[in-house]
């Protein structure tokens, strides 16, 4: 159905659009920018912080452009002399309450509000300093996310955040006027609330409130420690997003210069968590038959079904809090980040003769909440810390400046071996989706012999960018020992976003849904929209992401995490067989329970 | 210049108090077509008793004409205002007055829900008016009118005097004020079609479906029809609550009110303006002036200026909802800025920058609260200047 | 069940488990308690499966709902403009000097605790306070001691 459309001037410019546009997205269309702080692209409108005002013809007051929608005949001015000024004014307001200390600042030169005070050269502080006291000390109980009140300008997008996207609402906004405060329940330090780390509000957040805890002097003093024997691995969603660290658009796909900076900064050994996203398929697939068996076999009721995935730190502690009567669900399989960690100081220690305890391992990950996880006491099955720092992709490319590498310039190189070896099937973890296309790709030829009857191997019904996305796939022609699977139609269902995770819990609580199996990302998007990932981020910086990652998946002569040699070679001289008992005690974890409120 | 000025006039149409009228009218007038009951309130020149002064004719009628099946009426007597008590009194007094407005409204815009928002400081009115309005569900049932009255208690926070914000509050949400359009009378509460009058507009309206619109049109000027019940308080031999004809000049109102000594009157509360003697003979209060939600507060020439208005930044710095850059910092800002020229640590031109910040914060801010916190700053600011500063 | 759990499980009955219920059952727990305990929001939030910082930004917006422990009586006197200019000042301080508190403090008895309030709608009829829902107008600092004085002996 059309729709209405609504003609208009925007600086005396006549344009027509759609009924319901805003004058924002009307001004956008002729490439008026109009700025915002509040607004975000993922979000509601809020229509707070006021930035955006401009002039309507004929209305006693300004018009907040992201709020207000367009009318037939209107005449709205975005660059009037009382649009100007109260422009300026309200940026001189939220400095007035703001603490400038840019120079010291996370956020330096990537803060929403000091490009707008820059470019409306607010320089004169003529108003007097809000800044109070108590706000000065930041929030550093989480080891994902610090929380700087002095630097909150109450634009709420981390409240619209964590409660529109992720369901959570661990961030609210407390207390009113002078007083008024974002805030936790009761103020309660964030790791003692249902924050899940998952560290999208950092992403959202315009200024330096809310940011990662930064590791990278961690890093550096492993790097300079003439005893230690540091490696690092590279999560698959951090070679399509590092780029935009680095000044190239999005979409880039940055394999080889990562490796080759990597190497560069002084890591003794560049390794793949790609490798262990195939360990953990042939885990958690051999694991999904094995429930598959015993619920339809042996009809072991402690079994639970729906499987679900486990990778995603943020989702796990969602799920701790929210729904821990769903624990027995998750599988029990560690995340690749964490099977990396324990292989690597046993089984690669071994290799390369180093001593685990002089091994440091370092992740470069999309994510804060990694950094929560591999501080988790479950997290030592090595005897040590299995893996010791967390990077963010913005942290490393961080540390890539700081280390003078022009990165434009590098040649590609490859990973180190062994755990270098990467598949298609590990790249696509990156993306919503791609777990579960991934353990399809493998569980289904593990059952049948075949390869999965998709075009391309490439499983379009749980890629893209929906919400909840299902599927279905007929089992037939099995192999002889998996006879009681003749048949069966496998049922599964991909949620990213935890508001949309809480949907199909909700529907797995009450008994409603006929899943197998489902995967679940903390953050939209999966891991390339990750809280760890280039700022900024919106629909069409995570689409092209996702295309970089399919792209890259389809260029890999190993698509299939079955086939990865490296996986093949663990099992062969180390493992036994998936979820074998030396898995058991390396690759496999369990779950608490955590107060909901 | 002309000048259509009236006496000052005591007027009796709220508070009379005759048993079983209230109930009369409601069972007369909900036999008359809508159409007509919202063309006599149009007619009369009925403009909202709170403050805004929208026409409340044009209200009913925008609403009837939303064709959706769930509407509300909604009665807003969350009276906040610094020196506006009067609905207080208006409840006490003639609840069934209020009650059979929203009826009427109810009735003629297709209402099923009507609800009292009464704010939590007037906890103390709720048993009386509880039996009050369950006497009245009463009433309703018995004449077949598909309609219930309920009330909802407010937890102190002027704010949610604003109508959006007190939906938010009905709903279960902070008060903090909406982005408009939508307006009201499309989606308002639970984001249905509402009508919200103020408790003495609704008052006004029973009494108009009772004596007719020529009546209470004779009373007041072209743009102030009627009368208006007036909260007066400060500096005044005579405090208390008074229904006085609109349009009246300042000066009679003085005259009347007055110690003899009154050297200022605020205008419409802490929101509203503040004029000085000289200003006494040529301020009209009405639509066409100085329009009030009923507050008159008058001061003497014994109080310092400069206290209250820092009493009435204080309570704006407390009483913003906070969500808006121009309202929450705003007001800290003047605030912080009138300490700071009292104690010379800005020289007197900083209150000119504080002035252009106020027209800022009048264009700019989200809702009428950051919007009319100018009013006083600039009114007191300009005319007592020398008390600011020194 | 704590007598909160079962007040909270009352209201909830009472006015349903829709967020359009939170405002009456916050008011509830406070008509009964004075004040919303950490307890109490939790609660609260898991009957209407909201997040207790919902529940808790929420409550904090007003001033009424209070979010720290408060005595089992609350005074509030009125401190905006025209009971300024009556002299509030001289009440608090009375007030102050018999329950040998400061505002926004507690007896150590638990049983008063003294804050001031925005107007409280009594402007000509100032000084005015409120004991929990009671008003008490025209007040002078000794007929306000009376007053308090009397409220603690009526019990």
């Amino acid at each position: 159905m059309s729709k209405y459309m609504v003609n208009l001037k925007i600086n005396n410019m006549p344009v027509s659009v759609e009924e319901g546009t805003t004058i924002l997205e009307a001004a956008r269309q002729l490439n008026f920018k109009i700025p915002t702080l509040c607004n975000h692209p993922d979000l509601t409108v809020a229509g707070n912080c006021r930035v955006c005002v401009v002039e309507v013809k004929g209305a006693r007051q300004l018009s907040a452009a992201c709020a207000t929608p367009v009318s037939e005949g209107m005449e709205v001015f975005t660059n009037s002399e009382q649009v100007r000024t109260s422009r300026k004014h309200i940026i001189e307001l939220l400095l007035s309450e703001h603490n400038s200390d840019c120079t010291k600042c996370q956020k330096n030169g990537s803060c929403e509000l000091q490009s707008l005070a820059f470019e409306y050269r607010v320089g004169d502080h003529v108003l007097m300093s809000l800044l109070k006291p108590e706000d000065l000390i930041p929030d550093i109980s989480s080891p994902s996310i610090v929380k700087d009140n002095s630097k909150c300008i109450h634009c709420q997008r981390c409240v619209r955040t964590c409660a529109e996207l992720q369901g959570v609402s661990a961030l609210g906004v407390a207390f009113k006027g002078n007083h008024q405060s974002i805030s936790t329940f009761l103020n309660k330090p964030l790791n003692e609330v249902v924050c899940t780390n998952c560290g999208q509000c950092i992403n959202r957040c315009p200024t330096g409130a809310l940011t990662e805890r930064n590791n990278i002097e961690d890093v550096w003093n492993a790097l300079y420690d003439p005893n230690k024997f540091v490696v690092v691995q590279t999560a698959p969603a951090v070679r399509i997003a590092l780029g935009e660290e680095l000044g190239l658009e999005p979409g880039h796909r940055v394999t080889g210069k990562m490796v080759a900076s990597l190497r560069k900064i002084g890591f003794n050994k560049v390794l793949d968590t790609d490798f262990s996203a195939d360990l953990t398929i042939m885990e958690e697939g051999f694991e999904l038959l094995n429930r598959l068996r015993k619920v339809l076999v042996e009809k072991d009721e402690t079994v639970k079904l729906p499987m679900m995935t486990s990778c995603s730190p943020g989702w796990i502690k969602f799920i701790e809090h929210i729904f821990p009567n769903l624990n027995d669900h998750l599988s029990t399989c560690k995340s690749p980040q964490q099977m990396f960690g324990a292989v690597a100081k046993t089984y690669y220690a071994d290799k390369v003769n180093v001593k685990a305890q002089d091994m440091v391992v370092v992740s470069i990950m999309p994510c804060t909440a990694k950094k929560f996880e591999c501080d988790r006491p479950e997290m030592r099955s090595s005897g040590f810390k299995d893996v010791d720092y967390v990077l963010t992709t913005r942290e490393l490319g961080l540390m890539i400046r700081q280390a003078g590498i022009d990165f434009a310039s590098l040649e590609p190189e490859g990973y180190d071996s062994i755990l270098g070896e990467s598949t298609g099937a590990a790249v696509i973890f990156g993306a919503t989706g791609g777990v579960m296309e991934a353990a399809l790709r493998t569980a289904y030829e593990v059952v049948t012999g075949r390869e999965v009857p998709f075009t391309n191997l490439d499983i379009k019904p749980v890629r893209g960018m929906e919400g909840v996305k299902e599927a279905s796939i007929k089992i037939k022609n099995v192999k002889p020992e998996f006879a009681h699977l003749e048949g069966v139609e496998l049922n599964v269902a991909v949620a990213h976003g935890l508001a949309n995770a809480r949907k199909v819990m909700e529907s797995v609580q009450n008994g409603t849904s006929n899943y197998h199996f489902i995967e679940i990302m903390a953050c939209p998007g999966g891991c390339l929209g990750g809280g760890g990932q280039p700022i900024p981020t919106s629909k069409e910086i995570r689409d092209k992401r996702a295309e970089a990652i399919y792209e890259e998946d389809l260029n890999m002569p190993i698509r299939k995490s079955h086939e990865n040699p490296d996986v093949v070679a663990i099992y062969e001289e180390f493992l036994g067989e998936p979820n074998g008992h030396k898995s058991h005690d390396l690759l496999h974890t369990h779950y608490k329970v955590r107060n909901r409120y | 210049m002309t000048m259509e000025t009236k006496k000052l006039k005591k007027v009796d149409i709220i508070f009379e108090n005759i048993p079983g009228l209230s109930y009369s009218i409601l069972e007369k007038t909900i036999k008359r077509n809508p159409d007509d009951i919202i063309l006599d309130l149009i007619d009369s020149g009925l403009k909202g008793r709170g403050g805004a002064g929208f026409p409340t004719g044009l209200k009913w009628k925008f609403t009837k004409n939303e064709d959706n099946p769930v509407k509300y009426v909604i009665c807003n007597a969350d009276e906040g205002e610094p020196g506006t008590f009067k609905d207080r009194e208006i409840i006490e007094r003639v609840p069934d007055k209020i009650l059979t407005g929203i009826a009427i409204c109810g009735y003629v815009i297709g209402a099923k829900e009507g609800y009292i928002y009464l704010r939590g400081e007037y906890n103390f009115l709720l048993k009386n008016l509880v039996k009050r309005v369950e006497e009245f569900n009463a009433f309703l049932k018995k004449i077949h009118l598909d309609f219930k009255v309920m009330i909802r208690s407010g937890s102190g926070a002027y704010v949610c005097g604003e109508e959006s914000a007190l939906f938010e509050s009905m709903e279960g949400y902070r008060g903090e004020p909406r982005n408009k359009p939508p307006y009201p009378t499309v989606a308002g509460y639970n984001w249905k079609p509402t009508v919200i009058n103020n408790v003495e507009t609704l008052v006004f309206a029973t009494m108009i479906c009772h004596m007719g619109p020529e009546k209470f049109k004779k009373l007041g000027t072209t743009d102030s029809r009627g009368s208006k019940v007036f909260s007066v308080s400060g500096d005044t031999p005579i405090p208390g609550i008074y229904e006085l004809e609109l349009g009246m000049p300042l000066h009679r109102f003085v005259e009347e009110f007055g110690d003899g000594d009154t050297k200022a009157v605020q205008i419409g509360g802490a929101s509203g303006f503040c004029v000085t003697r000289k200003k006494f003979n040529d301020t009209i209060i009405g639509f066409e002036g100085i329009p009030t939600g009923g507050s008159m507060m008058i001061f003497n020439s014994s109080r310092s200026m400069y206290n209250i208005l820092h009493d009435y930044l204080e309570f704006f710095c407390e009483e913003s909802c906070g969500q808006c850059t121009p309202c929450r910092i705003g007001c800290q800002q003047l605030l912080k800025g009138i300490e700071a020229v009292k104690r010379g640590e800005r020289p007197p031109s900083y209150l000119e920058e504080l002035k252009k910040l106020t027209a800022t914060m009048k264009i700019a801010s989200k809702c009428g609260l950051g919007q009319s916190v100018g009013n006083p700053f600039n009114s007191i600011v300009d005319n007592f200047r020398e008390e600011i500063i020194y | 069940m704590s007598t909160t759990e079962v007040l909270i499980s009352e209201l909830v009955e009472k006015h349903g488990r829709t967020r359009n219920s939170l405002m009456p059952i916050l008011q509830g727990i406070v008509q009964q308690e004075k004040f919303l305990s950490e307890d109490a929001m939790v609660s609260v939030a898991r009957e209407l499966n909201i997040s207790a910082a919902d529940v808790f930004g929420t409550a904090s917006f007003y001033t009424f709902l209070d979010t720290v422990p408060r005595g089992k009586n609350v005074i509030r006197v009125c401190k905006t403009i025209s009971c300024h200019m009556k002299n509030k000042d001289e009440i608090i301080r009375a007030l102050e000097n018999a329950l040998k508190i400061k505002v926004g403090e507690t007896t150590h008895d638990k049983e008063y605790t003294l804050l001031t309030a925005n107007c409280l709608g009594w402007c000509h009829k100032g000084p005015v306070m409120l004991i929990n829902d009671e008003v008490y107008p025209e007040l002078t600092p000794e007929s306000a001691l009376k007053i308090v004085n009397e409220h603690m002996h009526s019990k």
